[in-house]
Parts: structure tokens; C-alpha cells; sequence
């Protein structure tokens, strides 16, 4: 049986979820928890076809809930076990999610925002930020990817795996209906010869030996009787979560460094944000571009002396001031003005971005 | 001179967590020493994965000599599926009360047997939802109080109590074994817990097994009236005995329908 999927690198023409579903092979998932939800479903579908070639499993659940707590099993197992999922499936995955953020287990979810709030739309929205961010009860110890192109979704599905095995908190890769959906050109390679070594993964159960005699049994819970107790186990998960994320933290900058107007956008949108700020530089304005890649840890540090230069900050979003209270609780303490252009569950164009800020006068 | 006899627990049992957390008259302790004896007769110890649910099942975290991962309420069942799954050698046990399986956790019992998941579940039957301080469960029996069914469980308006055992043999494909034993007969629950466990061992299908279980505390009763509860009134709403065997068609109308290409 095959076990490379793809050698060395090659040039694709495909769709957002057949890059998921590529990029999950090249990172050597072993198995996908999986429940239908448009618009993620063809990562399953080719995800399907694949796997087998490569001995890799599946299971098609009869929920969300129960792929998100197959995909904590597999996760248990010492398995590279991964689940994709959208809007309202979403919302039932944080359930098993928040046991895996108490448990510090490396789950990885593909999320895939179609609009919200409730059914929706199955199209498209940035909508999903809060919920994935932080929607679990608990303190949102997660990594949360916001990826703008295809290659990126390569690429950050990749880093998912990694990432989450590395740090050992549930990592999201936060996409979106269009780029599920688009066909646009991409290079797909084995993370080897990019130099990407896949972290290990190491089973929590199962291990090997007599439990009680040759070793101790793993008794795992997500259930605590006293506060001091839990909270001892928090304050550690949270040190954790704080010392990793400046390693975690990845954002991307363009024309920054004389900026008047600062355009900050995430995923999709950021690609209008950036052709925005390019037009406006053609026109003589000084306008630079912000994206932050982890919307969690959100990287608050490197944006605040951006912020502070600029005198007015514009977050562009197709969500209703998601990204926005993001960037807003990170600047706190800086007096730059913060605009939105902000609709909820529809698509933004660069032409749309330049009107409103000539409209509103930001620069 | 005086002899003193110690009891045999099996070998799986952590002594370091003993004695347990469980209520005094809970029947929890019995269902698990049967399950730690036929982990024992069976040499499983070294490859079997334990999971229990929210509610008392959860005291259980650390009861065995086995690893063991507590989850959700309803939820371990999918966490369990998981595992096997991914490590098919592995033999795995999800262990949660009559809510976690019939109530918040009844599509991943109900889907799981449909695909004759290889594993093993145990359901612990006290009719009354406890920890949470002994509200009316899907088993509670028309009649009885609870604490949201504080003049008697009205089945007209709640329904009738839900035959787990039943439901599944009605579902799964050949191969399963299904059984309600009770605390009341620990020999016949550890043989069919332990026939449970073979079946998933020899990769035939899923096994059911529920126990009649006790809670005093809940049901407001003493050790004669807990036992007579048990033996008596329970036992004639749930019947004991095995509802299928891995040898054995599906019953009723059920007939086997070959597999056919598109």
C-alpha cells in the first residue's frame, strides 16, 4: 500500500476542501471523524476516496457531537484524527471541543463558516470566529488558524496537526464557503521536503504493560470535585497557553510602515483588504494592511505599535464586529479610532472597501 | 481462634481508591467488581480501555487497575468508538447510567448498534437520575417518585419507562449480544458481562449488557425496601435474562437482506 500521497511538490488546480483533504494525507492523518455539513462535505468526499489507498480510516457518525468525541478517541488512541464541520454543526462540536481543551487533547477541526446565525446560508461568513475562538465553557484555549488562499489552507491544515500535537490544545482551521468551494491554483507537497518534520503523536491510553503492575493506569477526567483542584488545573493549562502563544501567534503585514489608515481583515477578506490598500497606495493614500493569521492567540502584540502610528484603523469583515471586539479588547489603551465595515455573511470586494473609506473619509 | 476472611476482589481493582466514592447500598460497586472479575477471567486487563459518563458513573475514573477516561454526559459511547477505531486491538468498555443511554446519549446507543460497533456497553439501571439529585430518569416506573415526579411518574404524560435491552436487540445486526442482569444475581451479571466482553474480543459485534442497580439515597429507601425494589418491582417491569446471542437471527420481522451494488 501506498503511504506517500504526494512526492515532492505539485502545481493542482482544485477546490478549498479537495486541498483539505489533500493536505490531511500529506500530514499523515490516520483517521477522519465525519458528519455532513454543506458547505464542508466534499473534504469528506474526497477524503473517502482516498484514504483507503493510503490505509487511512474513516467513520461517518450520526452527528457532530459524536464525530467530535470520536475524533477525542481517536486523539486518545495516539491517532493523527481529525474532523471538518460548519455553522451549525459547529456549534455542536464545541461540546467535545471544551472536553478537549480540559483534557489538552490535539484535536483538529476543519471549520468551514457558512452564514449564521441558526441554518443560515450554506455559502459563506466570517460569522464563526466567536464560536470557534471561544465557544466551548471554558477559557478558549485553542489555536485557531485564519487562512486567506488556497496554498494556505495546504499549508495551515499541515500546521494544524503540528501545532496541536506540539502544544497540546485543540487547533481549528477556521475557512469559510468560498474558499470550500473556489477552484484556484495551488502547490500541494510533502511537508518533507519543505523541511516540515510532522511532530510525533503519543497515545494517552493503551499504552504498553500491565496497568497497576509494570505501569500506572492513565486516569483521565474532565471532572473535578473542589475549585483549588480545578482551578490548579487551569492556571496550568492557561501558563501553558500563554508561554506557547508568542510561538503560536502568526499575522502578515503589507505597506505598514508609514500607514495613515490601517485595514484590518482575516481569511478571504483580507484579499480585498490588501488589493484595497494597494489601490489606495496607487492613488496616493497612505493605507496599509493588517491580517492576523491566528485569530487565537490573537496577535494583539505585534498589531498595537501598527495601531498606535495610524490615525484610523478600519476592520473589514463579513461578520458583525467579531474580528472587530478582537482588535478592540487588543488596543485597549490606544486612542487610534477603530471603524467597521462589517457585513454579516456576505462577501466584500476591494472596490466595496476603497468607497467606504473614501465615504467615510478615513484617509 | 478467630480466622479473618478477606474477601476476593478482583484483580483489576486499585486498591489505592478503595473504599470507593459511591453511596452506601449503591449498586454501582456489584456492577463493577462483575465487570473486574470477567476483565479478569478473560486476561484483558493489559489491552482494555474503560469509559464512564457524567453522572454517579463517573466515581468510577479511577476505580480499576485499567486506563480509563471520564467524559460526557451521553457521550462516551462516540469517545469509545473512537478509540476502537483507531485501535482496533484494543478492547473497549463504555460504562454510564440509564440518562447517559437512553436519554442525552440515545443516538450514539441507537447508531452505534445499527453499525455493530465492537464495543462493549454496560448500562447501570437505578431508574432515577442521582447525582443531579434524583430527578425523573427515562427507566423511572409509572408510579414512582421522583423529585420532578414528586406524586408518581405519570406515563400518560412522560411517557413509559424505555426497555433499553429490548430496543437494541430490536436494532442490532447478528452478531450482537444483548443481556439485563441485576444486582441481585452478581454470578449471572459477571457471566453475562463477561460473554459481553468475548463478543467484542472475537470481533462478532456489540454487546449490551444493562444491571438493575439500586440508589437508597435517591429512592428514600432502607436495605429492605432497596432490595425488595430491586427484586420485585424492577424485575417485573425489566425482565432478566439474554436477549440475543451472537448465534442467533435478529427476532420479529427482521430478515436478512443481501448486500446488493448500485
Amino acid at each position: 500500500m501506498a503511504t506517500r500521497p504526494i512526492t515532492g511538490e505539485e502545481r493542482a488546480f482544485m477546490t478549498g476542501n479537495e486541498v483539505v483533504a489533500w493536505a490531511a494525507l500529506a500530514a499523515g492523518a490516520d483517521i477522519m471523524y465525519g458528519y455532513p455539513i454543506t458547505p464542508q462535505n466534499e473534504i469528506m468526499h474526497y477524503w473517502t476516496r482516498m484514504a483507503p489507498k493510503y490505509g487511512r480510516g474513516f467513520l461517518q457518525t450520526e452527528d457532530e457531537i459524536s464525530a467530535g468525541f470520536a475524533t477525542v478517541g481517536g486523539v486518545l488512541a495516539g491517532k493523527r484524527a481529525f474532523t471538518a464541520t460548519a455553522g451549525p454543526g459547529n456549534v455542536l462540536m464545541q461540546e467535545a471541543m471544551a472536553m478537549a481543551e480540559m483534557m489538552r487533547l490535539p484535536t483538529v477541526v476543519v471549520v468551514t463558516q457558512r452564514g449564521g446565525p441558526s441554518t443560515a446560508t450554506v455559502i459563506y461568513s466570517q460569522q464563526e470566529l466567536n464560536l470557534t475562538c471561544f465557544g466551548g465553557n471554558g477559557e478558549g484555549l485553542r489555536i485557531v488558524y485564519s487562512p486567506s488562499s488556497h496554498d494556505e489552507l495546504f499549508l495551515y491544515t499541515i500546521k494544524a496537526f503540528n501545532s496541536a500535537w506540539k502544544y497540546r490544545f485543540p487547533t481549528f482551521v477556521l475557512g469559510d464557503g468560498y474558499q470550500s468551494k473556489m477552484r484556484e491554483p495551488v502547490t500541494i507537497f510533502d511537508p518533507e521536503t519543505r523541511g516540515i518534520t510532522m511532530e510525533p503523536c503519543r497515545p494517552m491510553v493503551g499504552l504498553p504493560g500491565l496497568p497497576g503492575e509494570e505501569r500506572e493506569p492513565a486516569h483521565l477526567r474532565n471532572t473535578y470535585n473542589l475549585e483549588e483542584e480545578l482551578y490548579e488545573v487551569l492556571m496550568k493549562a492557561i501558563k501553558a497557553y500563554d508561554s506557547v502563544a508568542p510561538q503560536v501567534m502568526e499575522w502578515d503585514v503589507y505597506a505598514v510602515d508609514d500607514a495613515e489608515l490601517l485595514i484590518i481583515a482575516h481569511g478571504v477578506v483580507s484579499r480585498a483588504a490588501r488589493a484595497a490598500v494597494a489601490v489606495l497606495r496607487e492613488r496616493g493614500y497612505k493605507a496599509g494592511y493588517f491580517r492576523p493569521i491566528t485569530l487565537r492567540p490573537f496577535p494583539a502584540e505585534p498589531l498595537r505599535p501598527l495601531a498606535g502610528r495610524a490615525r484610523h484603523i478600519l476592520v473589514v469583515e463579513s461578520a458583525y464586529g467579531q474580528l472587530k471586539r478582537q482588535v478592540q479588547a487588543g488596543l485597549y489603551g490606544i486612542s487610534t479610532p477603530v471603524t467597521g465595515y462589517l457585513r454579516p455573511g456576505m462577501g466584500i470586494t476591494l472596490e466595496e472597501i476603497v468607497e467606504f473609506v473614501h465615504e467615510k473619509e478615513l484617509i | 481462634m478467630a480466622i479473618a476472611v478477606q474477601p476476593q476482589m478482583p484483580r483489576v481493582w486499585r486498591l489505592e481508591t478503595k473504599p470507593h466514592k459511591f453511596c452506601p447500598g449503591c449498586g454501582h460497586g456489584i456492577v463493577l467488581k462483575a465487570l473486574g472479575e470477567a476483565i479478569d477471567a478473560l486476561g484483558i486487563q493489559e489491552r482494555t480501555i474503560f469509559g464512564c459518563d457524567i453522572g454517579c458513573s463517573l466515581l468510577s475514573w479511577d476505580f480499576f487497575n485499567l486506563d480509563t477516561v471520564q467524559t460526557h454526559h451521553g457521550r462516551t459511547t462516540p469517545v469509545l468508538v473512537g478509540i476502537k477505531r483507531a485501535r482496533p486491538e484494543l478492547v473497549v468498555v463504555s460504562y454510564m447510567g440509564d440518562g447517559g443511554a437512553y436519554a442525552i446519549g440515545a443516538q450514539h446507543l441507537v447508531s452505534s448498534a445499527a453499525r455493530n460497533d465492537l464495543v462493549t456497553i454496560i448500562v447501570v439501571n437505578n431508574t432515577v437520575y442521582a447525582m443531579t439529585g434524583g430527578q425523573m430518569a427515562p427507566t423511572t416506573l409509572p408510579g414512582q417518585k421522583t423529585e420532578t415526579t414528586p406524586y408518581g411518574r405519570d406515563a400518560g404524560l412522560t411517557g413509559r419507562p424505555i426497555l433499553g435491552p429490548e430496543l437494541v436487540a430490536a436494532i442490532a445486526p447478528p452478531g450482537a449480544y444483548v443481556a439485563r442482569g441485576s444486582i441481585a444475581n452478581i454470578v449471572q451479571l459477571k457471566n453475562f458481562i463477561q460473554k459481553g466482553l468475548q463478543n467484542q474480543v472475537e470481533g462478532r459485534g456489540i454487546a449490551f449488557i444493562e444491571a438493575l442497580s439500586s440508589c437508597p439515597t435517591n429512592w428514600h429507601t432502607n436495605a429492605a425496601a432497596t432490595w425488595r425494589f430491586v427484586e420485585e418491582e424492577m424485575t417485573a417491569y425489566f425482565p432478566i435474562g439474554e436477549f440475543r446471542t451472537p448465534d442467533e437471527k435478529p427476532s420479529g420481522r427482521l430478515r436478512e437482506v443481501p448486500p446488493r451494488g448500485l
